[in-house]
C-alpha cells in the first residue's frame, strides 16, 4: 500500500474513507492499480449505463427489444425509467471525470501511440510502448468520448424529457437522432473497453476487481507508469523476469 | 366495411378466373369533410365526441373568443377552432374550423413512434392510437405537423381523435358527423368527398365571389383523410393555424427505416467483429508468458 499515486485525485479525504469502507490487498509481485473509490465509482457508473442501455434499448428497437420492457414494468415505466437512469449515470460518471481528468489529459505521447494502432491490436508489438503512463491513448479515447457523449444525452435528453411541447417539434426531431448516435457510439466503445478488459487483455479486469495488478502486466501495457511507481527501468525488469523464467524452464 | 369485403368473393371453384363483379367494389378509403363556410360554430360535434368516446368532462378556458378552450387536450379531441379575421377591406369575418386529427396518408405520428404497433394506420385510411403498446415517450407530438396527439401525464399514453373508428368499422358515421345541424360534415368514401368539396369550392368562386375558395388536402403529406372547404385556399393559417404545407421532420422518416436498423446492425456486427478478432490475434498478454502447459516456452523465440 506505499504505491505512491501516480495521479493526485481532487479528493482525497473521500478516497481515504472509502478505504475504511472497502480495502485493496496488494501481493507480493503486484502494484496497487485502483483504489477503492475508483472501483466503486466505475462500477456505479457502469450499472446505471447499463440499466440506462436497456431501457434505451426498449425505447430504440421495440420490436427487437420488448422482452425487456416487462423487466423494468412495462413499456410507459421503461420510459419514465430511462432518463433517471441516465442522469444518475452523467451524475455519477462526472465524479470518475474530477477522480480521473488529470491522468486523461491527451499528450503528444497519445498522438504517437494512436498512429502505432494498427501493430498494437495486431498484436505485433507484445510490448506497450515505454511512454504509456497510467492510461493508453485508447482508454483516454474512451473516457473523452464517454464525456462528449454524456454532455449530448444532457442536452439531448433534456429536450427529449421535455417534449416537443416545451422545446418544439424541430428540437425533438433532431435530438431524438442525436441522442441515439451518440448512444450507438458510445455502445460500440463499450464493446471495445469490456473486450480489452477481460479476454482480451488478461489480468486487466483483476485492476477493476481487486484493484491490484502484476508487475509483468504494468510492465507490459503501462510501462511509464511501471517506471513512475517502482522507480525501476520497464523494460529491463522485462528482461530480467525472461532470463529467470527461461533459465527456470529449462531443467 | 370489413365484412363487406370479408363476403366478396374472389374466386370461385370450378369457375376459370375470378369471380364476376371482383374488384368492383369502390374505393374503401373514407374521409371527413368539413364545409368551413357552413359551420355556425354550435359544438354540437365537440359534446357529441366527447359522449361516444366516453371523455371525462372537465373545466373549459374561457379565453374571450368562441372556442371552448385554447387547444385540443388529451380528453377533448375535437374543437372548433375560432378567428375574428379582417378581410382588406375592412370587413370582418368569423372562421370557425373544426381541428381534430387530420388522419394523413402519410403520418408523421407513425413515423416518428419507436413502439411497436402503437400507431395503426388502416387500409380505410383512419390513423389510431393503440394505447396499449402506447410507451408515452411523446414523440409522436413532435412528428405530427398539425399538433394534435395529447399526453396524459396520469396514465402515461397519448391519445387523440380515432375518426370513430369503432363505428366506422360497423358501417356507422363518426359522432360528430352525425351531430352536425347545418350538414357542415360530411362523411363517406375519400373520393365523393373530394368530388363534394371541389362542387362547394367551385359553387363558392362563381357563385359567392370567393375567388379563392379551394380545397385544403395537404399533397405533402400524402393527402389527408379529413379535407377542409375553405373560403381562401391560399391563406390556411388563419384558419386557428392550420398549415400551408405541412411538413413531417426528415430526421424520421430517414432516420427511423435507414439509419436506425443500419446503425443497429453494426453495432451488433461490431460485437461479432471484436470476437473474431480475438479469435485471430488472439489475447495480449502481460510479457513474459508464463511457459505453456505442454511445456513449450513462448518467450525462448520471442
Amino acid at each position: 500500500m506505499s504505491t505512491p499515486s501516480a495521479v493526485e485525485r481532487f479528493d482525497d479525504k473521500a478516497r481515504q474513507s472509502f478505504e475504511s469502507v472497502g480495502h485493496t490487498t496488494v501481493y507480493r509481485g503486484e502494484l496497487l492499480r485502483h483504489p477503492v473509490y475508483t472501483r466503486v465509482l466505475h462500477w456505479t457508473v457502469a450499472l446505471f449505463f447499463f440499466l440506462a442501455l436497456f431501457t434505451g434499448f426498449a425505447l430504440y428497437l421495440p420490436w427487437l427489444f420488448r422482452w425487456i420492457t416487462p423487466i423494468f414494468g412495462g413499456g410507459q415505466l421503461t420510459r419514465t425509467l430511462h432518463p433517471y437512469f441516465g442522469v444518475a449515470f452523467v451524475f455519477f460518471f462526472a465524479f470518475q471525470v474530477l477522480n480521473w481528468i488529470e491522468p486523461m489529459l491527451w499528450t503528444a505521447a497519445d498522438s504517437r501511440w494512436m498512429r502505432n494502432i494498427k501493430r498494437i491490436t495486431t498484436g505485433e508489438e507484445k510490448m506497450d510502448s515505454p511512454e504509456t503512463g497510467f492510461f493508453n491513448a485508447g482508454q483516454k479515447l474512451l473516457f473523452w468520448e464517454v464525456v462528449v457523449g454524456c454532455v449530448l444525452y444532457i442536452i439531448t435528453g433534456t429536450i427529449l424529457w421535455a417534449g416537443a411541447r416545451t422545446f418544439g417539434a424541430t428540437a425533438v426531431a433532431i435530438s431524438y437522432v442525436v441522442h441515439d448516435i451518440s448512444a450507438i457510439v458510445m455502445l460500440g466503445g463499450i464493446f471495445i473497453h469490456i473486450y480489452q478488459s477481460t479476454i482480451g487483455e488478461p489480468g486487466t479486469f483483476e485492476a477493476m476487481i481487486r484493484g491490484a495488478v502484476s508487475e509483468a502486466w504494468a510492465w507490459t501495457f503501462h510501462p511509464a507508469w511501471y517506471k513512475q511507481v517502482t522507480g525501476r527501468d520497464p523494460q529491463q525488469a522485462y528482461e530480467e523476469a525472461r532470463r529467470q523464467m527461461n533459465s527456470g524452464s529449462k531443467p | 366495411m370489413a365484412d363487406r369485403k370479408a363476403l366478396q368473393t374472389e374466386m370461385i371453384s370450378g369457375h376459370s378466373g375470378s369471380s364476376a363483379g371482383h374488384g368492383m367494389q369502390r374505393d374503401l378509403e373514407v374521409c371527413k369533410l368539413v364545409d368551413t363556410t357552413t359551420c355556425i360554430g354550435c359544438k354540437a360535434c365537440e359534446v357529441a365526441c366527447m359522449e361516444w368516446n366516453d371523455l371525462p368532462f372537465s373545466a373549459t378556458t374561457f379565453d374571450n373568443t368562441y372556442q371552448t378552450m385554447p387547444e385540443t387536450r388529451w380528453d377533448f379531441w375535437n374543437l372548433i377552432k375560432f378567428n375574428e379575421h379582417q378581410n382588406p377591406d375592412g370587413t370582418i369575418q368569423w372562421l370557425m374550423r373544426k381541428d381534430q386529427c387530420m388522419h394523413c396518408a402519410d403520418p408523421g405520428c407513425l413515423a416518428a413512434c419507436p413502439a411497436d404497433g402503437a400507431i395503426v394506420k388502416y387500409a380505410n385510411g383512419i390513423v389510431d392510437f393503440n394505447q396499449e403498446n402506447c410507451i408515452g415517450c411523446e414523440f409522436c407530438v413532435s412528428g405530427c405537423p398539425f399538433n394534435i396527439p395529447r399526453f396524459n401525464p396520469e396514465t402515461k399514453r397519448v391519445y387523440k381523435c380515432t375518426l370513430c373508428s369503432d363505428r366506422v368499422g360497423e358501417g356507422l358515421e363518426p359522432a360528430c358527423i352525425k351531430a352536425c345541424p347545418t350538414g357542415c360534415l360530411k362523411f363517406g368514401s375519400k373520393d365523393d368527398m373530394k368530388f363534394i368539396a371541389e362542387e362547394r369550392a367551385k359553387q363558392l368562386r362563381d357563385n359567392f365571389g370567393w375567388q379563392n375558395a379551394g380545397v385544403y388536402d395537404p399533397q405533402s403529406v400524402g393527402g389527408t383523410h379529413v379535407i377542409y372547404v375553405l373560403h381562401d385556399a391560399t391563406d390556411p393559417e388563419r384558419y386557428g393555424g392550420l398549415p400551408k404545407n405541412p411538413q413531417i421532420p426528415w430526421t424520421y422518416t430517414v432516420w427511423k427505416w435507414l439509419f436506425k436498423p443500419v446503425l443497429g446492425a453494426f453495432a451488433l456486427f461490431g460485437a461479432v467483429g471484436i470476437l473474431f478478432h480475438h479469435a485471430i490475434n488472439g489475447p495480449r498478454v502481460a510479457q513474459p508468458e508464463p511457459p505453456k502447459k505442454d511445456g513449450t516456452n513462448p518467450n525462448v523465440n520471442a
